[in-house]
C-alpha cells in the first residue's frame, strides 16, 4: 500500500499523520471533560497507528513510473472491505435495538447499552460507514473508468479513506460514551463536524481533479449523480452542523438555530442527506454497474437528464414534510407537501429508466443474482419514493407520522434500495478488482440474495401494520368522544410486529455476514493465484465497446 | 465522439456516447412522464392556491380557504369540547354519590378513567393499580392521606411532596443514618412491628422483645403512627398493622426503611389534568376499589 506511494506522497502522508497526532494529543491533554479526552486518544492512537504504518514501507523502493498510467484500485479494494466490515456490524447493532424494543430489558442495566446510545450507532454505522464507505470506493473506480483518467495523485484517495473513517469511528464511540448533539444523522459533535469538512472538501477536489482530466468529452451520468451527493452533503453539513462549542476543550456545543428554525434547518439537512447521500449517490452507483452487468445500454440518456436534474431541484425543498401539523408555519409545510408530491416523478423516471435498460438482458436478471440484486433495488427505489411522497401529504402523514410505518418506510429505502444496490455492485466490482472471472461462490451470492430480499420484505411488512394499527389506535375515539387507547395499549399491539422485525432484520444480516465470507474467499483465492499484480490501464485511443463484454474490462 | 448506432433489441439509436462500455440510448422522454410531471405541478398548483404557501418577504401567500392549521386545530378542539360538554357538565355538577349510582355517566368514567389511569398513572402506581415497590397499591381500601372521594382528589390535585403550593408533605425520618436510634434498637423495633402486621414476618419475630419494642415503637414512631399503629391520615403515615407495605415487609426492606428514613413522591396534577379529567380519575379509582362515598369498601 505504502509501497504505491511515491518517496514525496510518503513524506506528506507521515507530515499530515504527525499533525492529527499532534492535534490528537492536545485535545488528550488539555481536555476539560474525559469524553473530549477519550476522543483526543482516539485520534492520537489512529494517526499513530497509520503513521507506524507509513514507516513500515517508507524505504521500499519507489513504485514504477509505470504506475501512473494504470487506474489506480487500492483505495477502492479498502474501501469495499471497510464498508463490509461497517454493514456487518451496524447491521448487527440495528438487530440488537430490534430485539431491545421487543424486550427492553435486555439493556443490562448499562448507559452504553440503552436505546438511545444504541440507535445512533445503528443510523451511523449504516448510513456513513456501510453507504459512505461504499459511495467513496465505488466512485473512485467510476470516475477513473468513466473518465478513461487515473487518480491525479496516490495520497488523497487514502487521506479520503482514513479521514471519512476516523470520523464514522469517532462518531461511533461517542455515542456509546453520551457525546451527541442530538441532531438526527448529524450527531457527532463540532470537533468532528469540522474534520469531517476537511475530508469532505479533500474528496470533492480530487473528484473534479479527475474530471479535469477525462479524456471522455462528456461526463457520464453517474458522476453528475455521485458530484450531487459530494456537493450537497457538503453544504448540508456545514450548515446544519453550525454550532458554538462552550470551549475548545469540551466535546459539548450550542447549534446556531433555536425554536422552529432550528427543526427546519435539521429536517432540511435530515430529508437532503436522503436525497443527496442515499439516493444520488446510489443512483450514480446504479447507473453504472446496472448497465455494466447487464451488458445494455443506459434506455433513455433523456430521462437521464430530466430524472437528475427533477431529483436536484425538487428534493431540497421537500424537507419540512417531516414536520407536518407542528410549529412550523403553515406555508412552509405545505410547500414541503406540494414539492415532494412532485418529487415522484423524476424519481419514478431514474427508477423506470433503470429496469427499461434491463429491456433484452431479463434473462440475465433471471440468472444472475448480481444484477438481480440491482433490479429489486429499483423496484424498492420506485416503492420507497411513492410511499414518500405519499406520507408527505399531510392528511396521510397525520395517520403515519410517529408511528412504525415511518421506520418501514425507511427500511424500504434502507434496505430494499441502497443495501440491495450497494451488494449488487460490490458483487459486480470485486471479481473485477481482485481479477477473478466470477464470486468465489455465485450460490452463496444467490443465497444472500434470498436472504436480503425475504429479510427486507418481512422487515416492511411488520412495520406497515404495526404502523398503521398505532396511528389508528392512537386517533380512535369511543363514543363519550374521548381517545379510545391509552399509549402503553398501543404498545402492547406493537409487540409481536417487532419481534418479525427483529427476525427480518436477522436475516438481512445474516445475508451480510455471508457476503463477507464470499467476498474473502474470492480475495483470498485471487490471492493465492496472483504472482505479479495485475492493473488495468485507461484506453487513450478511442474505445471500442465491442472488445469489452459486459463484466470484464481490458 | 463517437458514432451513433442502432440498438438491435429495441431499434432507439444511441447518443454515440461511450463510458468503459456503457453506452446510452437517445430514447424520447414518454409522453406519460410528460403528462404526470404537468398533473404534480397542476395537483402543487391548486393546493398553493387553496391554502398558505408562498412566502412574500414579510408575509405569505393566504390561500383562499383562508385557513392554517392552529386556527383549525382550535376549532377542533372547541367543537371537541361542545361534544363532550353533555356527559362532562353533568360529571361536574354532580356529586361523587349521585355519579356513583348513575350506571351511564359510570359507564364513561370507567372507559375515561382507564385510559386516563393508563397514560398518566400506570408507570407508577401499575397497569392494574397493582402498586409496586415504592408506590402504593390504589385498588385497595388502605389510604394513606384517607379514601374519601374529596381526599382522593385532592391528592391528584395537589401531590405529594411535588413542590405544589398546597401539596401535601410527608416524610419518615432516617432514624439509622442520622443516628436518632441504634442499631440494635432499631432491630427490637422492627421485631415490634412485624408482629403487627398479619403477612410481614418473614421470620419468627421475637415475642419476648416485644415489651422494648413496644416501648421503642411508642417513644418514637408512634407520634405519627399512631399509638396503635394504625397511621394517621392527616399525616400520611401507612397503617403497619395491614397486608400492604408500600417499600416492602421484609425485615431487611423494614430494615432500609427505619435506617434510611422515606420520603415518597407524587406529583401534582393540577396543570397537567383539567379538573374534569381528576374528577373521572378520582371516579375510576373508587370504581375499582368497589368504595361508597364515605371511603367504605362495598365488596
Amino acid at each position: 500500500m505504502v509501497g504505491q506511494l511515491t518517496v514525496n506522497e510518503r513524506k506528506l502522508a507521515f507530515l499530515i499523520l504527525i499533525l492529527i497526532a499532534v492535534v490528537g494529543l492536545a485535545m488528550a491533554i488539555t481536555g476539560a471533560d474525559k469524553l473530549f479526552v477519550v476522543h483526543g486518544l482516539i485520534i492520537f492512537l489512529s494517526a499513530l497507528g497509520t503513521i507506524f504504518l507509513v514507516i513500515s514501507g517508507y524505504f521500499l523502493p519507489p513504485p514504477d513510473i509505470e504506475n501512473a498510467k494504470h487506474y489506480y484500485d487500492d483505495p477502492t479494494r479498502a474501501g469495499i472491505i471497510i464498508a463490509m466490515v461497517w454493514a456487518v456490524f451496524a447491521m448487527f447493532i440495528g438487530d440488537w435495538v430490534a430485539w431491545l424494543l421487543a424486550f427492553p430489558e435486555m439493556t443490562f442495566d448499562a448507559a452504553w447499552a440503552s436505546f438511545g446510545r444504541l440507535r445512533p450507532v445503528h443510523t451511523t454505522g449504516i448510513i456513513f460507514g456501510f453507504g459512505g464507505n461504499a459511495l467513496i470506493a465505488t466512485s473512485f473506480h467510476v470516475v477513473q473508468r468513466t473518465s478513461r483518467a487515473r487518480m491525479p495523485d496516490n495520497l488523497s484517495p487514502w487521506v479520503v479513506i482514513f479521514g471519512y473513517n476516523l470520523f464514522c469511528l469517532l462518531a461511533v464511540s461517542g455515542y456509546f460514551i453520551g457525546i451527541t448533539q442530538s441532531k438526527e444523522y448529524a450527531e457527532p459533535e463540532w470537533y468532528a463536524d469540522i474534520w469531517l469538512v476537511i475530508i469532505w472538501v479533500t474528496y470533492f477536489i480530487l473528484y473534479l481533479r479527475v474530471l479535469a482530466r477525462r479524456k471522455e468529452p462528456h461526463i457520464y451520468v453517474a458522476n453528475w449523480y455521485y458530484m450531487a451527493f459530494i456537493l450537497v452533503v457538503a453544504i448540508l453539513h456545514i450548515v446544519n452542523n453550525l454550532a458554538i462549542p462552550i470551549s475548545l476543550m469540551h466535546a459539548k456545543s450550542y447549534s446556531a438555530f433555536s425554536g422552529v428554525q432550528d427543526a427546519m434547518t435539521q429536517w432540511w439537512y435530515g430529508h437532503n442527506a436522503v436525497a443527496f447521500f442515499l439516493t444520488a449517490g446510489f443512483l450514480g452507483m446504479l447507473y453504472y454497474f446496472l448497465p455494466k452487468q447487464a451488458g445494455r445500454p443506459i434506455y433513455s440518456y433523456r430521462m437521464s437528464i430530466v430524472g437528475f436534474w427533477g431529483i436536484t431541484f425538487f428534493y431540497m425543498w421537500a424537507g419540512s414534510h417531516h414536520l407536518h401539523y407542528t410549529a412550523l408555519p403553515t406555508w412552509v409545510q405545505t410547500l414541503g407537501m406540494t414539492f415532494s408530491a412532485m418529487l415522484l416523478i423524476p424519481s419514478w423516471i431514474a427508477a423506470g429508466n433503470a429496469l427499461m435498460t434491463l429491456n433484452g438482458a431479463w434473462h440475465k436478471v433471471r440468472d444472475d443474482a448480481t444484477l438481480r440484486f440491482m433490479m429489486v433495488a429499483a423496484v424498492f427505489y420506485g416503492l420507497s419514493t411513492f410511499e414518500g411522497s405519499f406520507m408527505a401529504i399531510r392528511p396521510v402523514n397525520a395517520l403515519s407520522h410517529y408511528t412504525d410505518w415511518t421506520i418501514g418506510h425507511v427500511h424500504a429505502g434502507a434496505l430494499g434500495w441502497v443495501a440491495l444496490i450497494t451488494f449488487g455492485a460490490i458483487y459486480a466490482l470485486v471479481p473485477w478488482l481482485w481479477k477473478q472471472k466470477r464470486m468465489y461462490s455465485p450460490k452463496l451470492v444467490e443465497v444472500h440474495f434470498w436472504l436480503a430480499l425475504s429479510g427486507t420484505l418481512i422487515y416492511v411488512f411488520s412495520m406497515w401494520n404495526s404502523g398503521i394499527i398505532q396511528g389508528l389506535m392512537w386517533r380512535t375515539y369511543n363514543e363519550s368522544g374521548t381517545l379510545a387507547y391509552s399509549f402503553v395499549q398501543s404498545m402492547v399491539e406493537m409487540h409481536p410486529y417487532y419481534i418479525a422485525r427483529a427476525i427480518g432484520g436477522l436475516f438481512f444480516l445474516i445475508g451480510a455476514i455471508v457476503g463477507c465470507y464470499n467476498i474473502w474467499m474470492t480475495v483470498r483465492s485471487a490471492r493465492m493465484l496472483a504472482g505479479a499484480p495485475e492493473f488495468e490501464t485507461p484506453d487513450l485511443g478511442i474505445a471500442s465497446a465491442q472488445e469489452i463484454k459486459a463484466g470484464e474490462q481490458a | 465522439m463517437g458514432i451513433e448506432e442502432r440498438d438491435r433489441y429495441t431499434g432507439h439509436m444511441t447518443t454515440g456516447h461511450d463510458w468503459n462500455g456503457i453506452k446510452e440510448l437517445n430514447t424520447k422522454v414518454p409522453k406519460a412522464v410528460w403528462i404526470f410531471l404537468f398533473i404534480s405541478f397542476v395537483f402543487s398548483v391548486i393546493c398553493w392556491i387553496l391554502w398558505p404557501a408562498w412566502p412574500l418577504g414579510e408575509t405569505y401567500t393566504r390561500g383562499i380557504l383562508g385557513t392554517d392549521q392552529q386556527k383549525r386545530v382550535d376549532q377542533v378542539v372547541e367543537r371537541a369540547i361542545e361534544d363532550r360538554a353533555i356527559w362532562t357538565g353533568r360529571i361536574m355538577d354532580m356529586d361523587y354519590g349521585e355519579i356513583l349510582s348513575d350506571q351511564s355517566l359510570m359507564q364513561i368514567a370507567r372507559e375515561n378513567g382507564g385510559r386516563l389511569f393508563l397514560d398518566n398513572c400506570a408507570a407508577c402506581h401499575g397497569k392494574k393499580a397493582e402498586g409496586g415497590p415504592g408506590f402504593p397499591a390504589l385498588k385497595d381500601t388502605a389510604w394513606l392521606w384517607g379514601g374519601t372521594p374529596e381526599i382522593i382528589s385532592e391528592s391528584i390535585r395537589v401531590g405529594i411532596n411535588s413542590g405544589h403550593e398546597d401539596s401535601r408533605a410527608s416524610e419518615m425520618l432516617a432514624f439509622g443514618r442520622d443516628q436518632l436510634l441504634p442499631r440494635d434498637e432499631i432491630l427490637t423495633v422492627i421485631d415490634y412491628v412485624q408482629s403487627l402486621s398479619p403477612v410481614s414476618a418473614d421470620q419468627e419475630p421475637k415475642q419476648d422483645r416485644n415489651a422494648a419494642g413496644k416501648a421503642l415503637f411508642l417513644e418514637n414512631c408512634a407520634s405519627c403512627h399512631g399509638e396503635n399503629a394504625k397511621g394517621d391520615v392527616e399525616t400520611g403515615a401507612p397503617d403497619l398493622t395491614d397486608d400492604f407495605w408500600i417499600y416492602g415487609g421484609t425485615r431487611a426492606a423494614i430494615f432500609a426503611t427505619v435506617w434510611n428514613g422515606r420520603k415518597g413522591h407524587m406529583p401534582a396534577w393540577q396543570g397537567r389534568l383539567s379538573d374534569v379529567d381528576r374528577k373521572i380519575l378520582t371516579l375510576f379509582l373508587l370504581d375499582l376499589s368497589g368504595m361508597d362515598v364515605d371511603g367504605r369498601s362495598n365488596n
